[in-house]
This record gives structure tokens, sequence and C-alpha cells, in this order.
């Protein structure tokens, strides 16, 4: 049985369609990303999935459990980490742990062992009685990631979990949340708009755009996509017209103009640049710089989606995100 | 199905433990909002009282007598239904969310919040009631010392439940946060102001004495205000009643009204 099943999923809100029509089908132990800006629906898809927010049309399972008819089967079965702060900052870490068993009816007598158990696992065991009001933001993630795994779930959804933290909590979540996926062979969906954690993290990656799939495979399939190497030519002037004369090289395989950021897919990227000198020297267009690399998944967002990520988020676009945010 | 009550209890239970570990934690709170229901008491009851005593069908007092049950039902009000409205709070900061995915009935998490909200507001009426015995009032009603407060607790119990659930249904129904001032002074100061507890309620115009007969908390101070000085305008049982029937009210109606929240 799959993990997670859905079915052409699709939300409408009032005059938005946040989700239109998104097929998953996601294995048991895989940790699968939902990769894209701010406003895909990511965030949308995951609340349906946890039954927070109901389906428009199409069906969603866990574990074969209908999210609409099953909602509190499901439940049960699954753990959230919120992209927003849910902690009581009034309760200790351990008061919010205990507070979680008893709503998920954790027995009482295994309670106490489980709190130290999950506290151990993300290194908060010496702040346990500590109030929540005093915690960095680093540590209330991981009390939240660690709540989350409380009553043993057998899917762990995580919202955007390194959103607004720094560079090195940021890695040492994701060894958490790796060593979690592993060990405890928990079925995980996460969304970020982070590239890096995608490729880090994930065993598979779905990229979202506009409340659809537009890819989805493993990180290296996806790169492998893209194929050979990527040439990135900074062309401020005449972007538009050495795109046109390139393309017709044999050895190009796409292109991509943002702004004056000028991307060429290709083979064997050692023997592809000086041809494109010598291109863009005969057309008479300056290239004050150009660099070769492996495609990241950077290159596959631009691919299918025509943007590049940051762009995007810089541009706004928050749609999707409640009021209650901060 | 036995087991699913016993589910019911423990989750009812685990909503008014949170409350009540806030409450405990919120030590300096808990005697500033003291500090306001005994300056009322102190410098009202004490003022008047040198000029004043009020009679009633029942006996006569002085003011500070019966004044004293007014405050105690101007506590439970306050207490009660800020703690109701409290649910707004948890929603802006985000704590809500982990309550509604959780495998737990709206209606146990409208009762916990209740009941977390009415034993508060009983410990500050308690506190003030023993603090106000310091100052000169006296229980001097016909049920004796244990039967007036056993009168007082039962009518702040339901009293305070039906406020939480007055509470909790408005916080279902706004929006945000600044809301909250409005209410606060266009509800819940009417509420008290015509209760009657600053002044006897028996020849007011007639305007005004429509308003207090649908206001519940005017049944309520009329029982304390018999338990503590055996003067009253409505029949205990009239009293009791309509306390109980607000109770019912308001918690189908938070009920009801917090299902929709998200």
């Amino acid at each position: 049985m799959k993990a997670i099943e859905t079915k052409d999923l699709v939300k409408r809100f009032e005059d938005v369609e946040a989700v239109k029509g998104i097929n998953l089908e996601i294995e048991e132990g895989e940790l699968f990303g939902l990769l894209g800006p701010n406003g895909a629906g990511k965030t949308t898809t995951i609340s349906m999935l946890c039954t927070i927010v109901r389906p428009t049309s199409g069906s969603a399972t866990i574990y074969g459990h209908d999210v609409r008819k099953e909602s509190d089967t499901v439940r049960g079965l699954i753990g959230i980490v919120f992209q927003d702060p849910s902690l009581d900052d009034n309760l200790t870490g351990r008061e919010n742990l205990d507070f979680h068993g008893r709503l998920y009816k954790v027995p009482r007598g295994e309670i106490a062992g489980r709190i130290n158990d999950v506290l151990e696992l993300v290194e908060l065991s010496d702040k346990a009685d500590v109030i929540v009001k005093k915690y960095s933001g680093g540590m209330k993630r991981r009390l939240e990631i660690a709540r989350g795994l409380l009553h043993h779930p057998k899917v762990l959804f995580l919202d955007e979990p390194t959103l607004g933290l720094d560079p090195q909590t940021r890695r040492h979540i994701w060894e958490y949340i790796g060593r979690l996926n592993r060990e405890k062979q928990i079925t995980m969906i996460l969304t970020t708009h982070y590239m890096d954690e995608a490729d880090q993290l994930c065993d598979r990656i779905a990229i979202v755009d506009h409340g659809k799939i537009v890819a989805m495979d493993t990180p290296d399939n996806l790169k492998h996509d893209v194929g050979g190497d990527v040439v990135i030519m900074t062309v401020p002037n005449g972007g538009e017209q050495l795109k046109a004369k390139l393309e017709q090289l044999e050895v190009v395989k796409s292109t991509q103009l943002v702004d004056s950021t000028l991307r060429l897919s290709v083979d064997k990227g050692e023997t592809a640049i000086p041809i494109f000198m010598d291109v863009a020297r005969q057309e008479g267009i300056a290239v004050p710089s150009i660099s070769l690399h492996e495609p990241t998944l950077e290159d596959i967002f631009i691919k299918y989606t025509g943007r590049e990520i940051r762009a995007q988020e810089a541009a706004g676009g928050f749609a999707g995100h409640g009021p209650g945010r901060r | 199905m036995p087991n699913g009550r016993i589910e019911f209890m423990g989750d009812i239970y685990s909503i008014w433990l949170r409350e009540m570990i806030r409450y405990i934690r919120a030590r300096s709170r808990v005697v500033t909002s003291l500090i306001t229901p005994l300056l009322w008491l102190i410098i009202f009851g004490s003022g008047f009282s040198s000029s004043l005593s009020f009679g009633g069908s029942g006996g006569s007092t002085n003011y500070i007598n019966f004044l004293a049950p007014g405050i105690l039902g101007m506590t439970v009000l306050f207490t009660s239904i800020f703690s109701g409205m409290s649910v707004m709070f948890d929603k802006e900061f985000g704590f809500l969310k982990e309550i509604l995915v959780a495998p737990v009935s709206r209606t146990s998490i409208v009762l916990g919040k209740a009941l977390g909200g009415t034993t508060q507001a009983s410990i500050q009426a308690l506190l003030i009631l023993a603090l106000s015995t310091l100052i000169g009032v006296k229980i001097s009603g016909p049920l004796g010392l244990a039967g007036a407060l056993a009168l007082i607790l039962v009518t702040m119990f339901f009293t305070g439940m039906g406020f939480v659930g007055l509470g909790i249904s408005i916080a279902s129904r706004l929006e945000n946060i600044e809301g909250f001032q409005v209410v606060a002074n266009l509800l819940v100061l009417p509420i008290f102001f015509l209760s009657g507890a600053f002044f006897p309620v028996t020849s007011l115009p007639d305007w005004m004495k429509v308003l207090v007969d649908l206001n519940p908390l005017a049944y309520s101070v009329d029982a304390m205000r018999y338990a503590v000085t055996g003067l009253h305008t409505y029949s205990i049982m009239l009293d009791l009643a309509v306390v109980f029937g607000f109770f019912v009210l308001m918690t189908v109606l938070g009920s009801v009204l917090f299902r929709n929240v998200r």
C-alpha cells in the first residue's frame, strides 16, 4: 500500500485555484519534497493531506484512509510540523510535549520515556524544563519536530522546516530529518523553496508551480534531465540576439534568458565555451563573464518554469499564507 | 461507548490542565487582577457605607455588604469572558492549530476551556471574598456560612461556564485581536453596570429594568447577594434556573461557533 496517494487533488478558494489537480504516489519510508516558490500551492496541498483544509475535488489517502471521510483516523497516523510557530510559549518544552501526548492518547505509562527519547533525538534534553519563550528559533523548530514524532506517526509532514533559520541551524535540522527518516523509517513529506534543502534531503522531488506539478523525479534524475553541463553567460546588452544565434548551434540543448543572464545546457562545457565566445565576438556582443557548472535544481526549476525561484520570491506572490503569519 | 467517553473526559482534562498551568505561571497577573476589584470594594464600599444603607426583601444592610457580591460577580464576569476569548490569542500565536489537528472533539476543547476559565474565575472570586471579610464584609445571610459558600460556588460555576462560552463564541467570530477592545468596552462593561452590582434594581426606570432583567449576571449577583446578606430581587430558584440556562445555552453556542474555527 502507498503511504500517500492523491488523485486530481484540487483546492479552490473563493476566487483563486490554489491547487489545480495534483497526483502523487509516495512510498513508505520515502522522503519526498514539494519544491516551489511561495504561493505555488505547497502548503495548501499539505494542509489537505493533514485534514486541515478540505479538498474542493479529487481524492487523497494516507495508508488507504481517505482524508475527508476518515479524518480522525488520518490524524492519528500523521505528525505535522507547521510552517508558522505553533508552540505554547508559556509552557516548558516538556509540558508542550506532555500536552501533545495527552491529545494523541499516548499511553500514560509510556509518555515520560517517549518525551525523553524525542528530546534526546533533537538534543534538547537539557532545555526540557525551560519555558519555550526563552528558546531560540532553532530550538523551537527542533522542539516542534520532536513533538511531531511523539505519537509515533507513520507519516511526518514538514512545512518549510528551516524557513527563517540561520545556515548552521538549517544544516543541523537537515541532519535530524535525514536521520529520523533513515533510522525510524518514517515517511516524510516536506515543502521547501530552498533548492539546497530539497537536493540534500529528498529521495524524490516534485516541482510545484502555480498549483501544478511540473516535474517529479529523484534530484539526480532531474539534474540528468537537464543533462551535461550548464554554461552561464552574463550578457548586459544583446542577450536576445546572442540567444537566437547560439540556439542554432548543434551543441546547445536548451537556452534560458533571465534578465541579463543567459543559461545554456550543453553536453561538454569545456568545448562549448570557446565556440560561444567566438559567436559573441562575431556578433559584437560583450560578455563580461562566463562560467561553467554542473546542473543544479535551480537549473531544473528554470527549465520547467522559465523563472528563477529567487526572482519569484522577491516579486512577492504570498498567496496562500494566512494573516497569522509572523 | 465507554471507551469513547473516557477519552472525551481525558481530552477535557488535558485542555483544562494547560489552562491551569498557564494560570499558575502568570502569578503576577493573578495578583494584579485582584487589585482592581478590591479597590472598587474598599473605596466605593467604604465611601458609600458611611452615608447609605440598603434595604429590600429580607432585611437591610450597609453598602459594603451590598456591594461585595456585585464585586464577586464582576470578578467572575471579567475572568471568565477573557479566558474564553483567549482562544483568539491561541489562534494569533499559532497554538490553536496544534489543538485543532489533534484527534480531539471540538466539544471537549470548548468544555475544557470553559472549566479552566471557570476554575480561574472561582479562585479569583474566592480570594476576593476572603479578602473582603478582612475589610469588614460580613456573611450574614439566612443560609449560614456553609450554605452561603455552597450557593456562591454553584452560582459562580454556572456563571463562569456561561461567560467562558460567550467569550469563546465571540472569539470564534472575531477576525483579529483588534476587535477585542471593542467587545470588552461595548459588551462586558454594560453587562457589569446593568447587573445590579452597584445599586438595587427594584425601582429603576422601565427601560433599564428591562435590560437588567435580560442580563444573566443580574441573577448571578442576586443569588450571591442573597447568600451574603439575605437581600434579593428575584427568587433564588429563578436565579439558579437562569444561570443554569445561560450555561447550557452558551456551551452549545460556543461549541457550534467554535466548530467553524480554522
